[in-house]
């Protein structure tokens, strides 16, 4: 029959029992939204849904790994999917930088009266546009008087910078990780991979103590378009530290499990793509966000 | 390895358990195939109370807002639940025994972005029975239409899109792996069958442009519900800002539509012309160039939405450029058919009904994109009739015909020619009943949109009417020619149903086997079987 080293998998229930979770998760969601009062209860049992198929799915495919099933050919197309998924991601990304860079050098502008835009000053007296756009529009409107929004920047160079050098500095050892992992060291890869997570979580750690202090300085999801960008960006990019972190912890637990060899390691760089993915989008949210 | 061994023993599951499990290429397929038809006839059943009640002027059927309801959703299924599904449904049948591979390159994840499907049409539909009604705002979901001024169940209709992305997401990144990666080892990326290479560019189009779309449905959602104000002028945002991020993506995606469209159609035209298909080179650097350019055109869309006049004028420019490469593709399949020995099966006709069809909607979009005049265009049924000549009978004929020229192979089966002529006939005209007067009405001012109009364009709305009504029910027989040539349809006397047909697929026995080549075929048939002359 077959002369070839082909790989196809069984049929396979993780997939179903992941669309019933991650529907479940939304319609609890919008629920929730919504305040009826099941949809909260109803997005914690669509997310456990989630995890449960996160643990099943992803450890039939460990134990196939670690069986000795897989064989280059399989090791490449993960590969590639990893890659492309990131670069989805680096899209999605993309929409909200889109929406800062909209934002900033072309709506706020024209509020303000550019691009021979007359109404402005018409309907909105008194307001002037600036970045970061401490008071809004709609903020003179509401009271019928002076700018009422008004909020306290973030210095870039206060903790955001800290949280840049922390960054670079985990994306530096994870490097020395996987340097340590070929060269088969295997104390050395579990203290770079210890660091590259503690760093990881204090990174965490001062970016929410850097809410904290924009939130005390008056800075909301609602302090219009500066604060939408800020948070969703920021937001969205701590969420992807922490899911980074997690996969760390995974990776460095099958570490210690003895799962990788100095060859065969797809899971252990596919999590180091991502991380370094997490770190480059930082870049961007510390220059276009913070910085400039 | 055990791979040999798990071959073996390793056919389809019994029953129900087979489409829930899958994670064969061809089982997949079915089911994507499957789904699309029933959400196209979802869809199609909109689309048929929309022209019910625009049968005669005046409200007689429902209220506006219930009009608006399916407009919107008619768009909505039509594009994420028919068209798409079904190109991926093809996708997953032809590119594993195009590319000579045993199946696809991540099969779970295969599974996967078929099952998100079903739950997220479901969410979808559901929109219709909540308080409120479904989401009413048009399939471009315009803020703040659909930011402040929308119903609930905006917000189920936000996360069904999640879903819907995710799943082209998760598509789109398995048929770039097995395109790149389960390739047979002989052959070269310039040896690809046209099917494949529209379908790999398309499937990069889907990954540049699906993750934006769930951006700016994002924003809606934190807009709507967490006061963010990226789309209300008030906080320093713009609802000209939503449009811009949302036709990025929505550019790209009309090509999602007709790329592998494109590629369907240079597979039937040099079968039934018996001859190579004319610059096969040209046809994939035309294909990379138009994915490229649709990255950049996206504001023509909004010439009457505003924007500075260099930026329309970019704009405008940009677009022209796009008729450079989509001529050549034209150009190419008319040179295939130049001085061959044409015969007329069903798949040709619908084939060459493209061609005359789709360029028309092309020249109609040419008119659009000249922005003095789009102002005048903009809203109005010509629209309407432009867009559905590209997408009808563009992206919706190409599936047709595809399904007529691979089913035989698939299932061993001739369908009924007959039928199938009838059946070609009967959508051709009254396709052409239903949107050919659309661009009449469009011209003479009639709106998009709305459930009535001015007396005077009430004899092209009856004549639209009844064409869709036919057009409609065209459909009934199209399901029965499919669904006789699976159960009743006689044997194909060979591996070639179409005996001049080129490409690996029909080296393979009929019905296609389980599992599309266990051994990766050889260089010389990959030459052999070639579109390359």
């Amino acid at each position: 029959m077959s002369n070839q080293d082909y790989y196809v998998p069984h049929g396979t229930y993780w997939p179903i029992i992941g669309s019933i979770g991650i529907s479940t998760l939304f319609v609890g969601f919008a629920n929730l939204l919504h305040d009826v009062s099941w949809g909260g209860p109803v997005m914690g049992l669509g997310g456990t849904i989630v995890v449960f198929m996160l643990f099943g799915w992803l450890g039939t495919v460990v134990n196939e790994s670690v069986g000795g099933i897989y064989n280059k050919q399989v090791d490449r197309s993960f590969r590639w999917g990893m890659s492309w998924f990131i670069f989805s991601e680096v899209m999605f990304f993309a929409a909200f930088f889109g929406a800062l860079f909209y934002a900033r050098v072309l709506s706020v502008p024209w509020l303000g009266g550019a691009g021979n835009n007359l109404f402005t000053p018409e309907l909105w007296e008194g307001f002037k546009a600036a970045w970061p756009l401490v008071s809004t529009p709609g903020a003179i409107g509401q009271n019928g008087t002076e700018f009422s929004v008004g909020f306290e920047l973030v210095d870039a160079w206060g903790l955001p910078a800290l949280n840049t050098a922390l960054l670079l500095s985990s994306g530096v050892t994870i490097t020395y990780a996987h340097h340590a992992l070929r060269n088969g060291h295997r104390n050395a890869l579990i203290a770079w991979m210890v660091a590259t997570i503690a760093l990881g979580v204090l990174f965490l750690g001062f970016q929410i103590t850097e809410y904290g202090h924009a939130y005390h300085e008056g800075l909301r999801l609602t302090s219009g378009v500066y604060g939408s960008t800020f948070y969703l960006l920021t937001g969205f990019h701590g969420f992807h530290v922490t899911v980074g972190a997690i996969m760390l912890t995974v990776i460095l637990y099958r570490i210690q499990k003895g799962h990788f060899s100095s060859e065969n390691h797809f899971a252990f760089e596919g999590v180091a793509w991502y991380w370094h993915f997490v770190d480059v989008v930082w870049l961007g949210l510390f220059i276009f966000v913070y910085w400039l | 390895m055990n791979t040999a061994a798990h071959d073996d023993h390793h056919g389809p599951e019994k029953g129900l358990l087979r489409w829930i499990k899958a994670t064969n290429h061809k089982d997949i397929g079915t089911l994507y195939l499957w789904f699309a038809f029933a959400m196209l006839i979802v869809g199609g059943a909109l689309a048929m109370g929309i022209r019910a009640e625009l049968l005669h002027p005046g409200l007689q059927l429902m209220n506006p807002h219930f009009f608006n309801q399916l407009t919107t959703m008619h768009g909505l299924i039509m594009v994420f639940g028919a068209i798409m599904p079904a190109m991926v449904g093809l996708a997953n049948w032809l590119i594993p025994t195009m590319v000579g591979a045993p199946d696809m390159a991540l099969p779970r994840l295969n599974n996967w972005s078929f099952w998100v499907l079903p739950f997220a049409a479901l969410i979808l539909v559901s929109t219709f029975f909540m308080e409120g009604g479904a989401p009413a705002f048009g399939w471009t979901f315009y803020a703040p239409l659909s930011t402040a001024f929308a119903p609930d169940s905006t917000d189920f209709f936000i996360f069904a899109v999640h879903l819907l992305g995710f799943s082209s997401i998760m598509g789109a990144i398995n048929i770039i792996a097995t395109v790149l990666n389960m390739r047979a080892p002989e052959m070269r990326l310039m040896d690809m069958p046209l099917f494949v290479w529209t379908w790999l560019i398309t499937s990069f189009l889907l990954i540049g442009a699906m993750p934006v779309l769930a951006g700016v449905v994002t924003m809606m959602l934190t807009d709507r519900n967490f006061g963010t104000a990226f789309f209300d002028a008030t906080g320093g945002g713009d609802p000209v800002m939503f449009q811009h991020i949302f036709w990025f993506f929505g550019h790209p995606e009309v090509y999602i539509m007709i790329l592998p469209a494109f590629g369907i159609i240079s597979h039937i035209l040099p079968t039934f012309s018996r001859k190579p298909l004319f610059g096969y080179s040209s046809m994939v650097y035309a294909t990379a160039s138009i994915a490229f350019l649709s990255y950049i055109v996206w504001a023509h869309h909004m010439y009457a939405t505003g924007m500075p006049v260099a930026a329309e004028l970019y704009f405008m420019y940009a677009t022209m450029l796009i008729a450079v490469p989509t001529g050549v593709k034209v150009f190419n399949w008319v040179a295939t058919m130049w001085k061959g020995s044409l015969t007329f099966e069903a798949p040709m006709l619908w084939a060459l009904s493209f061609l005359f069809l789709f360029t028309i909607g092309g020249f109609s979009g040419l008119m659009l994109g000249i922005a003095p005049a789009d102002i005048q265009y903009h809203d109005t049924y010509f629209v309407v009739a432009h867009f559905h000549y590209v997408l009808v009978t563009g992206s919706l004929w190409a599936i047709i015909a595809a399904t007529l020229y691979w089913l035989p192979k698939w299932v061993g089966k001739m369908y009924n020619e007959k039928l199938a002529k009838i059946h070609f006939w009967w959508a051709m005209i009254s396709v052409n009943v239903l949107f050919f007067p659309q661009h009449f009405l469009g011209l003479a001012g009639m709106p998009r949109r709305i459930p009535d109009y001015a007396l005077q364009f009430s004899d092209f709305n009856w004549i639209s009417s009844i064409g869709a009504f036919a057009f409609g029910l065209s459909f009934i027989l199209f399901a029965y020619i499919v669904v006789d040539c699976i159960r009743n349809g006689s044997p194909t006397n060979s591996e070639r149903p179409w005996y001049s047909a080129k490409g690996l697929e029909w080296t393979l026995s009929s019905p296609i086997p389980y599992h599309s080549f266990n051994t990766p075929p050889s260089r010389a048939q990959i030459l052999e079987e070639s579109q390359h002359s």
